[in-house]
């Protein structure tokens, strides 16, 4: 933690000149002391700072300390406490969805649970077969990482994942398999996991206590209570996620004798599905217009070439440029985006509130102060109408660079 | 309307498996949602040639609601309840000459796991298909098909035939079932050795608890940071600001992060 010092050699000459107005409160009072009579004494007037608003203010949580003499830069942040664990006896192993090459919140609450398992002794272990962005395993509770950097592994590859999966099992032989129950991949991979190893998995997980686990059995109407099996695959908030240590992330290699298996199934990619027809509360790239967006063809023509669904404002929908079902916020859809792109969009709770799920939201707007500007992870201030065609003639440019090369 | 999907392979043995379904708020017996639409993509591909088969009570009266989509008859694999039907459905589709089999990817009733087309796939050997919403394509013995993503996505896939594929509701929408199809179809029942289900019979199912709601919680330390955790705004800063630039230097940021993220295709 650096503590630098800060000097305001303004106060330090009002602290020289005895006959500035402001000398008094610079003085240094002690706010308490023992009299010669020896009685405690406590000087009021000296405890407490003079907030922004210029009234006094009291605050007793002890982090603020009361007009100190002394500035310095904000502290770091604090460290979690290192949980180690050397030898582990015994691995949990954790396959992670990692949509968008990060930790989903799904994600940290099945590394939660698998820290639950583990205990002191056992290491939780996270298999992760593509690129990824992640930079928070460690507080997320990975004690060892496996990466599976085999390009053939990276696409949608479920058969050789599991071909992959089998050979860490014949290897550690982990006391549990964790993945999520989610369509993301980790319900499908689970499922073959267990089919390929016949464990008979717990599906729909959704509390683990006592060596029993609870997981939704039939359409949801029904329970089912079973021993812990080997493999679970649970639902989201089975539990809740690691906040309070710092683990090791070490790295782990991967199975040297991976079976290569010729896939029967071959992906082709994704394929283009008209984003108009996504529902909204699904879609996972959302251009939203609001009151700031001046020109609404310019409007449409980047959401067609972004390839977005397109999302308004209250105020762009109830002037009648977007239809009724297209409004986000608390009276019309909450939305689930990964990125949402809010262009000339104030930021009113409202809005906020129904984007309360989205990843990353970037802000276009003129005014650096407003609320959504607060809440984006990029803003860029200026004219909507100017930057929208930049990004326009950014992305045809990439498009027809990409054809050129291509060619 | 059903002419031009059906001509994509007149020669194709496709197989539907159905469950028995429930009434989502009055638990009543009822075709499985999921089911209903690996029928109706079964008709799609195969037209009248289309095998539907259940394994479970000949008796039960909602699997004529399947009948009533336009089939003549339903061939049943006798199993009491609770059975494991894995190894009677695994022996009857040896022994068939299917080469698609289309199932729902989780039961409405009994345990739901969703395991059972993995598992036959399995036992059988063939390729599995998850969320299939479309067969595109079919020739020599490759088909070519769509799959369902979250958020409304597709991939299309090349998978060797004979395959299993597992619809779910994003897979296109069942046909009304018609009373007088449902009367006139045909039950057909096979015997077959049951196989009882030894964990459903010491563990039965329970109706279902609610689930407990997660709080937020504040781990703060002190009543000034507990405040502010209550009170607080869209927390601010984290965030790149980019001002006073040209706008292509913004739509530049922009662009980057869009790719940085994927989304842009
Ligand atoms: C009960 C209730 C429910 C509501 N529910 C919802 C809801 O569900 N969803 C919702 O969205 N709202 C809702 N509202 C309305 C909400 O309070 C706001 O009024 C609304 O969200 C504001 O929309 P806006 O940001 O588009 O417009 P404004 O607040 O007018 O903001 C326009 C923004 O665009 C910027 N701008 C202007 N010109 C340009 C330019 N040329 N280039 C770039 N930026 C520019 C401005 O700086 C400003 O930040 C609700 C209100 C109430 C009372």
């Amino acid at each position: 933690m650096s503590e630098i010092i800060r000097r305001d050699p303004h106060a330090e000459w009002i602290a020289r000149n005895r006959l500035h107005p402001l000398h008094a409160t610079l003085q240094k009072s002690p706010e308490r002391w023992m009299s010669a009579a020896g009685v405690v004494r406590k000087n009021p007037h000296a405890v407490g700072f003079i907030g922004p608003e210029g009234i006094k203010r009291i605050d007793r949580s002890g982090a603020q300390s009361a007009s100190a003499g002394k500035r310095s830069a904000a502290p770091a942040a604090v460290q979690l406490p290192l949980h180690r664990v050397e030898q582990p006896a015994f691995h949990i192993c954790v396959v992670p969805d990692m949509v968008g090459g990060r930790l989903s919140s799904h994600d940290k609450d099945l590394l939660g649970l698998a820290r639950s398992l583990a205990g002191n002794n056992g290491a939780v272990l996270a298999i992760i077969f593509a690129e990824h962005k992640e930079q928070a395993f460690d507080t997320a509770g990975v004690d060892r990482l496996m990466h599976f950097t085999d390009d053939s592994l990276a696409g949608y590859s479920p058969e050789l994942r599991v071909l992959a999966l089998s050979a860490v099992e014949a290897q550690l032989k982990p006391r549990h398999w964790l993945l999520p129950d989610s369509r993301n991949g980790g319900g499908e991979l689970g499922r073959r996991l267990a089919a390929k190893l016949s464990e008979r998995p717990a599906t729909r997980v959704w509390q683990v206590a006592d060596g029993q686990c609870i997981g939704r059995a039939g359409a949801g109407r029904e329970d089912s209570q079973r021993a812990l099996p080997r493999l679970i695959l649970a639902a989201a908030e089975c539990a809740s996620p690691v906040s309070e240590t710092r683990h090791e992330c070490l790295a782990m290699a991967t199975p040297e004798n991976l079976a290569h298996g010729l896939p029967r199934i071959e992906d082709c990619g994704a394929v283009a599905v008209d984003p108009a027809l996504i529902p909204m509360a699904e879609a996972e790239f959302i251009l939203s217009g609001g009151n700031g967006v001046s020109d609404w063809t310019q409007f449409h023509q980047a959401a067609e070439i972004l390839g977005a669904t397109e999302g308004a404002s209250r105020v762009a929908v109830d002037d009648g440029f977007m239809p009724r079902n297209r409004q986000v916020g608390a009276t019309g859809t909450w939305v689930t985006a990964r990125v949402y792109l809010a262009v000339g969009i104030s930021g009113a709770v409202q809005h906020l509130q129904g984007i309360g799920a989205c990843d990353k939201v970037v802000a276009v707007n003129k005014d650096a102060n407003c609320d959504m500007v607060k809440r984006a992870d990029l803003s860029v201030i200026g004219d909507s109408a100017a930057i929208l065609g930049a990004l326009i003639a950014r992305i045809n440019a990439h498009r027809h660079g990409g054809i050129r090369d291509a060619a | 309307m059903l002419h031009n999907t059906a001509q994509a392979s007149p020669a194709l043995n496709v197989v539907a498996l159905v469950s028995v379904g429930a009434h989502p708020s009055s638990g009543r017996a009822r075709r499985a949602e999921q089911d209903a639409r690996a029928v109706e993509l079964g008709l799609r591909l195969a037209g009248e040639q289309l095998e539907v088969l259940h394994a479970g009570d000949p008796q039960q009266p909602a699997l004529r609601s399947y009948l009533g989509m336009g089939l003549q008859q339903l061939h049943v694999i006798e199993q009491p309840a609770q059975a494991d039907v894995i190894s009677a459905l695994h022996d009857y589709l040896q022994d068939s000459d299917a080469q698609l089999i289309l199932t729902g990817s989780q039961a409405e009733t009994g345990e739901g796991s969703g395991m059972l087309p993995f598992l036959l796939a399995e036992q059988l050997g063939w390729p599995m298909v998850v969320g299939l919403t479309e067969v595109e394509h079919i020739g020599n013995g490759i088909a070519q098909v769509l799959q369902a993503l979250p958020r409304g996505q597709r991939r299309r896939l090349k998978v060797r035939l004979p395959f299993i594929a597992s619809l779910d509701n994003a897979a296109p929408a069942a046909r009304q079932s018609a009373f007088g199809p449902a009367r006139r179809g045909e039950l057909l029942s096979h015997a077959a050795e049951a196989n009882p289900d030894a964990l459903l019979s010491e563990s039965p199912l329970q109706p279902a608890r609610p689930r407990p709601k997660r709080l937020k919680i504040i781990t703060a330390k002190t009543g000034a940071e507990r405040m502010k955790a209550a009170t607080a705004k869209a927390s601010g800063g984290g965030g790149q600001i980019i001002k006073g630039d040209s706008p292509e230097a913004g739509a530049e940021a922009i662009f980057k992060l869009l790719v940085d993220e994927g989304v842009l295709r």
